[in-house]
């Protein structure tokens, strides 16, 4: 069955806007629970790694490339470079490797 | 417009600058990864007007790629943008209690990580006037670098492409890795994580899985282990989210 994108896209936002915008309008005090703010404290960092690897090697044509970018990008994140320069420059590493290895 | 409400505007413009650049570049590679997953320029930028999410719009366009279901799309986005709750929770401390009911509408619709920021970085009470300022530069950032990301990258030659295709994943890695450089646990709770996640994509065992539940049951398993074995103080969890 070939489903409508925007319905997806209508899922997307309904979903997104009920999350952020029903604490805002509802609750007024903190969330007390230490197991659920501990939850949500994690969440991003792991979401994000599994979206992050291997997708990053898949995403270039050439694997080596992308995975020479995810190594540049670890770097420079970790030197605190800011999100602009981490995102240009793992781009210019794709780039200029496959021009080499391809 | 009063005065006050006017110079909360204008600071609100200049601190949205910087993410404007950001998100139209980010939000450039986020369209070239919603082209790939069949979307038109037009269903992009109005995704992208309607979520201001990179990681949840990247997951959506995966569940959208493969045909998952709308239930899958809905649980998807509850996981992925649940830490939108937690900054919500936060900034509902931040505004005034007689702040109206629009205001709070018009604020959560751009409850992101990078807004987020700059709003926490305002001492004392948020005037709402300061956020619309922010949103005013960044949503057209975000929507129209989606929309041109999914323009050009029909025109742009394939080795382009595939550079921009990482743009995304560096920007993911600013978020992550900075924290995990503080913090043992976030640093072992990445490894894992990718560790997880390549076997989970390359285990003939684990074939069945989708690229989107896989995100979905790792983030939960993980997640949940993490909150359990390592439970975070009071003042950690705040911090997070500041």
């Amino acid at each position: 069955m070939q489903r409508n994108i925007y319905v997806y896209i209508f899922v997307m936002f309904a979903v997104t806007y009920l999350i952020r915008v029903l604490p805002l309008t509802l609750i007024r005090k903190p969330i007390r629970n230490r197991f659920i703010r501990s939850f949500l404290y994690y969440v991003p960092y792991v979401t994000l790694a599994v979206m992050t690897f291997p997708d990053i090697v898949q995403a270039t044509n050439s694997p080596a490339a992308g995975f020479l970018a995810l190594v540049c990008g670890v770097a420079l994140a970790w030197s605190g470079k800011s999100l602009f320069t981490v995102a240009v420059i793992s781009c210019a590493v794709v780039f200029v490797s496959e021009m080499i290895l391809l | 417009m009063n005065q006050d409400n006017k110079t909360w505007y204008l600071r609100g413009l200049r601190d949205g600058m910087p993410i404007m650049l950001g998100y139209a570049a980010v939000g450039f590679t986020l369209g070239i990864a919603a082209r790939n997953a069949g979307l038109t320029a037009f269903q992009a930028g109005l995704a992208s007007l309607l979520n201001n999410a990179s990681a949840g719009e990247k997951a959506g366009f995966t569940v959208i790629e493969h045909n998952e279901g709308y239930l899958a799309m809905a649980i998807m986005m509850l996981i992925i943008n649940a830490r939108y709750l937690l900054m919500s929770c936060s900034l509902s401390q931040k505004i005034s209690p007689k702040t109206g009911l629009i205001p709070r509408l018009i604020i959560g619709f751009e409850v992101t990580d990078e807004i987020f920021g700059v709003q926490m970085n305002v001492p004392g009470m948020i005037n709402p006037w300061y956020t619309y300022g922010v949103i005013t530069m960044a949503l057209p950032g975000w929507s129209l670098g989606t929309y041109f990301g999914v323009v050009m990258g029909n025109v742009l030659p394939a080795n382009v492409v595939s550079a921009l295709s990482v743009g995304l994943y560096g920007m993911f890695l600013a978020i992550i890795i900075p924290p995990a450089r503080k913090s043992r646990v976030i640093a072992a709770l990445v490894l894992i994580s990718m560790a997880l996640s390549c076997v989970l994509a390359y285990l003939p065992l684990f074939a069945g899985i989708s690229a989107g539940m896989r995100v979905i049951i790792l983030t939960v398993i993980i997640a949940a282990a993490a909150a359990y074995f390592f439970p975070v103080a009071q003042e950690e969890g705040d911090s997070d989210a500041a």
